[in-house]
């Protein structure tokens, strides 16, 4: 029997479970949360408000089908290393607390494996960020959904994308009072990636005029070509500078104003989370915009028996995740891809693809955003580097730059900062980027310890 | 006279730096920039506790002297926004444990009389300058002169002065040589050519690809080593710290990972853990071998590793010649062509004796140095080119 390892228990990767199990494969799916679901269903058992929850009967259906096969689920699990070889592909996991003892290591072999590893949500900077009560749009969203906990009494959400209406509805639900939606981008262009050829939209269209309308009942102004440009505070925030843009996201002169506030919700899209599918070994397309695994029609990437589905192969949603997930898991379990099963799939696939150049066109970051930024507005919270020093050293190869300037050393390994920090070279003049640095040998941070007891059992050492 | 240097890691930027400062018009061509590849995939070592006595050791000695001015005036002399070169001469301590007292103690009786610096520590004095050390050590000596810098910023400081001596650089690719078969006059690149009257391939793991771009014969290979990065701490490690089974990986040419275990603190908090040696050509998937064996050394030397993180690992290629010496001097083969490589895992700490050597051969000016050992024309390069 075929075994399909999946990684990742969001959207994408229940679906490919799901997929897997249907064309008779074992399934083992690996997630480092503590929970089913990902970022797009995330929950608790007894804080969540259902009423934050989307679609949560497919949540059910697909936990339903996971249980119903059989499938080996590890969650609380990092994986730390992936490697693909001839004989197929071996996922290295810890499983446990971050910080915890006793924490165990667990190996899965498999003949296949499907990555899903989702996108984590991207944060620009601003003047000010870094004040306590600046969260990103992702974890007040988090924060809502699983605790029911508000990042604030009064909160601004400012970025671009149709998730800060989900955001801004569920900061209400759970008894903030959401000051203002500041929406980036400007109407032409939402208009311009939202409006021709409705049909494409299905059901999306639809939500999007359902969320504007929720936040209307909730006295939510939503504003266009409007941002957080500065965050006021002394030791937390107090207000924020809010002010038009230009289409290409240059705040206009003369256009500030200041809202008083307790909080700051930002969410500038997302950044897919590559490291897995760059270690093992597949090819990646695009630029500093957006780097995406490449997939050919049946999510195949370009390394033999690894698939990929979801926000890594381009940011498209949960439908587009749900989709390609079920493709992926079905074929990397043996599968035809013109297998009647996987009729639905592909038609709502090539749906979603479509929604996703949409989202893209009407809400992609604009270069001029980085006018608003101050020369010592700090870009890599940590190392506390800022925009300053690394416009300074712009004109040395990223590597150089990085170990110069020491953003993207820290923690979070240029995770936060990687896509602000490349923006700032670029426009600096500096060289192109490449994925050179999102390349690590070890995905996950793991103990001195664990990884010599490897060194004790590995027959391979 | 005018220079082109094929390189901007450690070694083009030393040889650049001692060529302009003595009067040559130098152009640096590098593909990627300023320490692009193995300059910023290192460690940044300026050892002499590593080295046998012989050629590479008296080399080492000189270089290790002359880096103590170099990175004081880099330091000194420096404009905003350029890193410091953060040398520092903390010195290593390479320990034994129990049957490995007797090879350690030999091997530093040889060191001492080529002129390195060793000294015999007891018990009382290892627990004062390494108390997190292992109870279990045996043996200890400290060299005093092993020192350090942080390579990437280094390799900068080194091409921005030189830059500000005169030199060039332009971002390209060599494609070819200018000139007759036999006798170079430059370089062809992918922005256009270059003349020149000399050039110098300081293309590390890559320079036998450049020599044979260049109608030349030269045996280089790339050598991957893995180093491992814990996530910041207070400071528990105060030497380079060494197990000495390093000083037997060195030279080997079996072409299985080997390891040997080096740590050390970095100005930033973080430890640092080498090294691996594994001959696999520019093969990027390191798999987690090397790491695991390098952790479970590192843990038998400082047990409170056990429970710390790592927080990231990165992987360079080294460039190595089939008698693990280093190659400077002119290209037996083809006049005008000038090699500075080889270095295997050593070159941030011979680069400024290495950049004499060049500054020797191509513009006459004196040394103190024996440049014979590491010519290309030795035997030990040509048997296998």
């Amino acid at each position: 029997m075929r075994h399909v390892a999946i990684l990742g228990g969001g959207p994408a990767g229940l679906a490919a479970a799901q997929g897997a199990l249907a064309a008779g494969a074992r399934v083992s799916l690996i997630d480092e949360g503590d929970r089913l679901g990902g970022q797009f269903w995330r929950h608790h058992e007894r804080l969540t408000d259902p009423r934050l929850q989307h679609a949560w009967h497919r949540f059910e259906r697909l936990r339903g089908a996971l249980a119903g096969g059989g499938a080996q689920v590890l969650v609380g699990a990092s994986v730390w290393s992936a490697e693909a070889s001839v004989d197929g592909v071996r996922l290295r996991a810890v499983v446990g607390d971050a910080d915890g003892d006793g924490r165990s290591a667990i190996d899965v072999d498999a003949d296949a494996v499907v990555v899903a590893t989702g996108a984590h949500d991207l944060a620009l900077p601003v003047p000010g960020w870094t004040l306590p009560g600046v969260t990103t749009a992702g974890a007040a969203q988090a924060l809502a959904k699983r605790d029911g906990v508000a990042v604030g009494r009064r909160t601004v959400v400012s970025g671009s994308g149709p998730f800060l209406l989900p955001v801004a509805h569920s900061l209400a639900l759970v008894g903030s009072h959401v000051v203002g939606v500041h929406e980036t981008s400007r109407m032409p262009a939402l208009a311009g990636g939202w409006l021709p050829r409705p049909w494409e939209l299905a059901g999306k269209a639809g939500e999007f005029v359902g969320y504007v309308g929720a936040l209307a009942r909730h006295r939510i102004p939503y504003r266009t070509g409007s941002a957080v440009v500065r965050v006021l505070g002394r030791d937390r925030v107090e207000g924020v500078v809010v002010a038009r843009l230009d289409a290409d996201w240059r705040p206009m002169p003369g256009t500030e104003r200041e809202v008083a506030c307790d909080a700051v919700a930002l969410g500038h899209g997302f950044t897919p989370r590559l490291e897995a599918a760059l270690a093992l070994g597949c090819a990646i397309d695009g630029d500093h915009r957006g780097r995406f695994v490449a997939v050919d029609d049946a999510q195949r990437t370009s390394v033999a028996g690894v698939f990929a589905a979801g926000e890594v192969t381009g940011i498209g949603g949960a439908d587009a995740a749900l989709a390609e997930g079920a493709v992926a898991g079905f074929v990397a379990a043996g599968g035809a891809l013109d297998d009647p099963r996987l009729r639905g799939p592909v038609a709502a696939r090539r749906r979603t693809h479509a929604f996703a150049t949409r989202l893209e066109r009407a809400h992609g970051i604009r270069p001029g955003w980085t006018s608003w930024l101050d020369d010592d507005t700090i870009v890599c919270r940590c190392e506390a580097v800022t925009r300053r020093a690394v416009a300074e050293r712009a004109d040395v190869p990223l590597r150089a730059m990085r170990l110069a300037t020491r953003a993207g050393l820290g923690p979070c390994q240029g995770r936060t900062c990687g896509r602000a920090v490349e923006a700032i070279v670029a426009e600096s003049g500096g060289a192109a980027a490449s994925v050179g640095f999102d390349r690590r040998p070890v995905l996950a941070p793991v103990r001195i310890g664990e990884l010599a007891a490897l060194a004790d059992t590995d027959p391979r050492t | 006279m005018r220079v082109v240097v094929i390189g901007a890691g450690i070694m083009g930027a030393a040889c650049a730096l001692a060529l302009a400062e003595r009067g040559a018009e130098v152009v640096v061509v590098d593909r990627v920039g300023v320490a692009g590849e193995t300059s910023s995939r290192c460690e940044g070592n300026l050892l002499v506790s590593d080295k046998a006595p012989g050629p590479e050791a008296d080399l080492a000695i000189a270089s290790n002297a002359m880096w103590r001015d170099l990175a004081e005036r880099l330091d000194a002399d420096r404009p905003a926004g350029q890193p410091a070169t953060e040398f520092e001469a903390k010195g290593g301590i390479v320990v034994a444990f129990a049957g490995g007292e007797a090879a350690l103690e030999r091997f530093a009786d040889a060191q001492r009389a080529t002129g390195i610096r060793a000294e015999a520590m007891d018990a009382a004095a290892l627990a004062i300058a390494e108390p997190f050390l292992s109870p279990e050590v045996a043996r200890a000596i400290r060299y005093p002169d092993d020192a350090q810098v942080q390579p990437s910023n280094a390799t900068q400081a080194l091409l921005a002065t030189a830059l500000r001596h005169g030199a060039r650089l332009v971002i390209a690719e060599v494609t070819g040589g200018l000139g007759r078969p036999g006798r170079l006059a430059g370089v062809r690149t992918t922005a256009g050519p270059i003349a020149a009257d000399v050039v110098v391939d300081c293309a590390g793991p890559w320079s036998g690809e450049v020599a044979a771009r260049l109608g030349a014969r030269l045996d280089i290979r790339p050598r991957r080593g893995v180093i491992l990065v814990t996530t910041p701490m207070p400071q528990r490690v105060f030497h380079k710290v060494y197990d000495s089974d390093y000083v037997g990986a060195v030279g080997s040419g079996d072409a299985a990972l080997q390891t040997s275990t080096v740590v050390e603190s970095t100005p930033g908090g973080t430890v640092l853990i080498g090294s691996s040696r594994e001959r696999v050509g520019f093969d990027e998937r390191t798999g987690v071998a090397p790491a695991a064996a390098m952790a479970a050394k590192a843990v038998r030397l400082f047990p409170f590793l056990e429970h710390t993180t790592l927080l990231r690992s990165y992987f360079g290629f080294r460039p190595y010649a089939p008698d693990h010496l280093p190659v400077i001097g002119p290209d037996p083969e083809v006049a005008g062509l000038v090699h500075a490589t080889g270095h295997e895992g050593a070159g941030i700490g011979l680069a400024p004796a290495t950049a004499e050597l060049v500054a020797h051969a191509v513009l006459g000016t004196p040394t103190a140095l024996d440049p014979r050992p590491f010519l290309p024309s030795r035997r030990g390069l040509r048997e296998t080119a």
